[in-house]
């Protein structure tokens, strides 16, 4: 069986209601990998990551879990030794490590193992917004159970304070504060959250409600590339 | 254990029979209660500066060396800070000898991002001649005993032992261009925020209880910490992930995050006031 690919692109236009909730072009490619059972790629500006998804499969009897299944996270830099990770990279790893369990129904595959295996192709700004992503697709694509499917989104405040989603990387080096944070699709709420620089409470419900936002557009993007996907194939 | 609770085949389900019913924490906090947390600076008499803190049993150790350096390349006008959070097997069963394990490197990590987002010190500050010379603080934080929440403890650990460094006065020599170091004229470091960190840890997916234990951490769904500052700005909030929280369940973590860092400021100036009597 061939993998069945397919490449969609979004671009979402800079609307004058909301100039701030504005997402750059970003493409995914499901199911291109035969080996593992579910694989992704998100491209997304300057940043391209690849996820593969083992599992369920057999679990070591030294790593079984009795209640839920055991989870692990691997994160491959394209170049370089996997061992040594950036900083940023090493960081995505422990995101979703902790963040992955939420939305998988672990418990339902208890004495099974799952790896997420990560491979960071282009590493440009978002890493961690671009990987969640790659990742969220990659479980999609492997058919696990899910409780609620996540999104990454970054924000940046400048430092006149306007607020901008998906940064770009001279953008990122301007702000006053970048946040990252990944939002589920059944309640919108916040997953997970990562930041840097200092800012106000104000700013931050600011970021969470135009991430929010932003969020939902990025699902329409999983809801369209996985109907066309479906259409095609029928 | 000395909490009345002990290890049982379902923990969880004792726990949450307990908190459900009686609002009320196995060690006997309320769920938005902190531990007692003690303070004890220049503990360490080999370092430049030292403190020791507990949170509950949770012990944490902060040593300060500065030595010489020459800066960074692409800052000529800074020094460097470089936190390490060591979680030795000393402190719980469930760390290993050998590299610095997973749980360890994400703290060193989350403690140099509080460093850079808040400021606590101007990397210029610790600069001595542009492109020549600057001090390196080596921030060595070591966990003694490990009985959950330790980002918060190792935040109070590192402010109080940068507020203990006291560093001699450099002077660079004009016609040899070598340092010459007086030891007799030593100064404090100028600090410039204070930034103090609160753990949350989100328990049944609903219930939200401040300063959990190594315990409840495990038996948590989901942990988060937020560093403010003494001016209300937030340095830091951190959720590596757990069950989702609405901005709602957030605003209310900051709100107890800014009573915190009062509560902490004061601590940290009353032991250095006292520490200076001395």
């Amino acid at each position: 069986e061939t993998p069945h690919c397919l490449v969609h692109t979004m671009e979402v236009e800079e609307s004058s209601t909301h100039p701030t909730t504005a997402l750059r072009e970003f493409g995914c490619e499901q199911n291109l990998l035969s080996r593992p059972d579910g694989s992704a790629s998100f491209v997304q500006g300057d940043t391209s990551v690849l996820a593969g998804v083992y599992g369920p499969a057999e679990v070591k009897v030294s790593k079984e879990i009795y209640d839920r299944a055991t989870m692990e996270v691997l994160i491959q830099p394209k170049v370089g030794l996997p061992a040594i990770l950036s900083l940023s990279a090493g960081h995505t790893r422990f995101s979703l490590f902790y963040l992955c369990p939420v939305s998988l129904l672990l418990s339902r595959r208890y004495k099974a193992s799952l790896c997420v295996s990560v491979c960071l192709c282009v590493q440009g700004p978002q890493l961690l917004a671009c990987s969640l992503n790659a990742a969220c697709m990659a479980l999609m694509d492997a058919g696990l159970p899910m409780r609620c499917l996540f999104c990454g989104v970054t924000c940046a405040i400048d430092p006149e304070g306007h607020i901008h989603t998906d940064p770009t990387a001279a953008q990122e080096r301007e702000s006053r504060a970048v946040m990252t944070f990944a939002i589920d699709s059944a309640e919108r709420r916040v997953m997970m959250s990562s930041t840097k620089g200092s800012f106000s409470v104000s700013e931050l419900q600011q970021c969470i409600a135009v991430s929010q936002r932003a969020s939902g557009k990025i699902f329409q993007f999983y809801r369209d590339s996985v109907s066309r996907r479906y259409s095609k194939m029928l | 254990m000395a909490a009345g609770y002990n290890h049982s085949v379902e923990p969880l389900l004792k726990y949450r029979i307990r908190v459900k019913k009686e609002n009320c924490r196995p060690d006997g906090r309320e769920l938005g209660e902190f531990r007692t947390t003690t303070l004890n600076i220049g503990s360490v008499s080999t370092a430049d500066g030292s403190a020791l803190v507990k949170i509950g049993n949770t012990t944490i150790i902060c040593g300060i060396k500065a030595e010489l350096t020459a800066p960074p390349v692409d800052a000529p006008n800074k020094g460097y800070i470089v936190p390490n959070v060591d979680l030795p097997p000393l402190c719980s069963s469930r760390f290993r000898p050998g590299p610095p394990g997973e749980q360890a490197q994400a703290a060193s990590q989350f403690i140099a991002d509080v460093i850079e987002s808040s400021q606590v010190i101007r990397r210029e500050d610790i600069c001595i001649e542009k492109g020549k010379l600057c001090w390196v603080l080596y921030c060595d934080i070591m966990c003694l005993d490990y009985d959950g929440n330790i980002l918060d403890a190792c935040i109070i650990a590192l402010i109080a032992a940068l507020k203990n460094v006291q560093l001699p006065e450099v002077n660079i020599n004009t016609e040899t261009e070598l340092a010459e170091v007086n030891m007799k004229q030593k100064k404090h470091l100028n600090i410039t925020k204070h930034p103090v960190g609160s753990s949350f840890a989100v328990f049944d997916d609903t219930i939200i209880i401040v300063d959990p234990t190594a315990e409840e951490e495990e038996l948590s769904t989901g942990m988060i910490t937020v560093v403010t500052d003494e001016n209300e700005k937030l340095c830091a909030v951190h959720k590596p992930g757990g069950t989702a929280l609405s901005g709602e369940k957030l605003q209310d973590c900051i709100s107890r995050a800014i009573t915190r860092n009062r509560e902490v400021s004061k601590l940290i100036n009353e032991v250095m006031q006292s520490a200076k009597l001395k």
